[in-house]
């Protein structure tokens, strides 16, 4: 078995706007998805949009930066994440293709092996 | 070392190399591992059969020598307590089609796993499966060789790291599985008969692994319509091969190729295939469409004596299918065999907006050759101009700038 990060990156204007009842389907779908994946769920988290998030990095002498923004600005960011454990990258993909985020057209999921210190 | 020798050792590389290097993973789990050792155990081979005499049965020899090698070193990295190895999931997954349980197939499905970029697939596809050394895949690929190591290696990398399986998929992915392979049979196919750049138009070597993977794949999976279809179609355009390029090198058009060139066997064996996979498909697929278009060229008594309406047909289906700008060229081309150089002209007029073919020599060639028909010589000056500004083969400039002094006179 091995741990597999799911990092949805997405539109943060485009999920701001959902409808209510957009926003219910997306739920629904991932309650699906969190089903579905069982005891192989191991965490996950919807995220508060980039716009409100701090990076810090630190100057060469060694004092803390603080910037207002995400680390990569780019248009599209983060939204959430799940952690999960499976036996292989095809049984991740057939799990991770039910999340809605795969079909909404401006956003996707990255799969990220963790690295095993075991 | 006798000739002999080294011929089987080379034969069997051909044959046997998929059989060896496939079990090999499945049983150490470990392809990086597994490539070593089906290396040194044919070039154990080389050292061994002088004196023993070539095996009965090279590959089971050959497939034993390179599971010794990876047991022991196996037992090697226990020993010192190193990282086993990673790759994971040898055994036939529930539902997997019993007739996919085979180790060559696993070994193909893994290189051409759908979470590896095209050129991964196709650079692993000749590594792994083909056996060509990473040299060779570089020369394929017009790349540096350290630049193709770099690419194995990352790809392989990735396949452990991510947990790539090693296994043929289950029947509900069966279809979109064979898509990519055959995909990358057919890019390995199309860069070995259309080099994009170099002295040399064809590149039989990359033409007769491609074909070894189709005939393999067609041994393998002699149910699947897609697959019959794609060795169809790899057979039926390599049939043309002698005739395409002349005495001095020069490219010949299929208006201009010596049709007695062409070899009737592959020919037979081609159009059988695809009537075959026509009978067990009721919906023809891309390879399939593309196979009948190279059959209906393969039977033409001549160039002019093509069933041009059959053509056009079969390239409106391709295009509703699967659009691409140079389908809808050579839809055009067709159409403007059928029904005259002006009808030919009028076709190509909306591709020339589109960016994919902006750069794509065939269309100002193409339009070069109607103007031609339709006696505008100045006009096709300027086309023939324009595609030798955009085609970097020899062979091709070659041919354009004969055309194109022709015209000129």
């Amino acid at each position: 078995m091995a741990k597999y990060m799911l990092l949805i990156f997405g539109d943060a204007a485009a999920w701001e706007t959902l409808t209510p009842a957009e926003r219910q389907a997306l739920e629904a779908a991932h309650a699906d998805f969190r089903a579905a994946a069982g005891p192989r769920l191991r965490g996950g988290e919807e995220l508060e949009s980039p716009s409100v998030a701090t990076t810090l990095r630190a100057r060469v002498d060694g004092e803390l930066l603080l910037t207002d923004g995400p680390f990569l600005e780019t248009k599209e960011g983060l939204g959430g994440f799940y952690l999960l454990e499976a036996g292989d990258l095809d049984e991740v993909v057939k799990l991770a293709g039910m999340l809605p985020e795969v079909r909404a057209g401006h956003s996707g999921v990255e799969i990220r092996p963790v690295v095993d210190h075991g | 070392m006798s000739d002999d020798v080294v011929a089987a050792v080379a034969q069997a590389h051909r044959r046997e190399w998929a059989q060896v290097l496939a079990t090999t993973v499945r049983e150490c789990g470990d392809l990086s591992l597994a490539e070593e050792c089906a290396q040194s155990a044919f070039e154990r081979a080389l050292t061994v059969w002088p004196a023993s005499g070539v095996p009965a049965r090279p590959g089971a020899w050959l497939t034993q020598v390179a599971r010794n090698l990876a047991r022991d070193e196996l037992r090697r990295r226990a020993a010192f307590r190193q990282r086993l190895p990673l790759l994971v999931t040898s055994a036939v997954a529930p539902g997997v089609d019993a007739g996919l349980d085979d180790d060559r197939l696993r070994l193909i499905f893994t290189c051409c796993h759908p979470a590896l970029a095209r050129e991964a697939q196709a650079a692993l596809t000749l590594r792994l499966v083909c056996g060509l050394s990473t040299a060779e895949v570089a020369r394929a690929f017009l790349v540096s060789e350290p630049t193709m190591a770099a690419r194995l290696t990352r790809a392989k990398k990735k396949i452990a790291t991510a947990r790539i399986p090693y296994r043929s998929p289950a029947p509900e992915d069966l279809g979109a599985r064979v898509g990519v392979v055959l995909e990358v049979v057919q890019l390995i196919f199309t860069t070995g008969h259309s080099a994009p750049d170099g002295p040399d138009l064809l590149r039989h070597d990359l033409l007769d692994r491609a074909l070894d993977l189709g005939r393999l794949l067609h041994l393998l999976m002699p149910g699947d319509p897609d697959v019959g279809a794609q060795l169809a179609l790899m057979l039926l355009v390599s049939a043309r091969s002698a005739a395409r390029v002349d005495g001095a090198g020069r490219l010949l058009l299929l208006s201009e190729q010596d049709r007695s060139l062409w070899d009737a066997d592959a020919i037979a064996q081609g159009v059988a295939l695809l009537v075959a996979s026509l009978r067990r498909s009721p919906a023809p697929g891309r390879f399939a469409l593309q196979a009948a278009i190279a059959a209906v060229h393969a039977e033409a008594p001549s160039w002019t004596a093509t069933d041009w309406g059959e053509v056009v047909r079969l390239y409106d289906l391709l295009l509703a299918g699967w659009p691409s700008p140079v389908v809808a060229l050579n839809r055009a081309v067709a159409l403007g065999m059928r029904d005259g150089p002006s009808a030919g002209l009028a076709a190509l007029e909306p591709l020339s907006c589109s960016p994919a073919l902006a750069a794509y020599p065939y269309l100002s060639a193409a339009r070069a050759d109607f103007l031609c028909q339709a006696g505008r010589w100045v006009d096709a000056a300027m086309a023939y101009e324009e595609a030798l500004a955009l085609t970097s083969n020899e062979v091709e400039r070659r041919f354009l700038l004969e055309r194109l002094s022709s015209v000129r006179s």
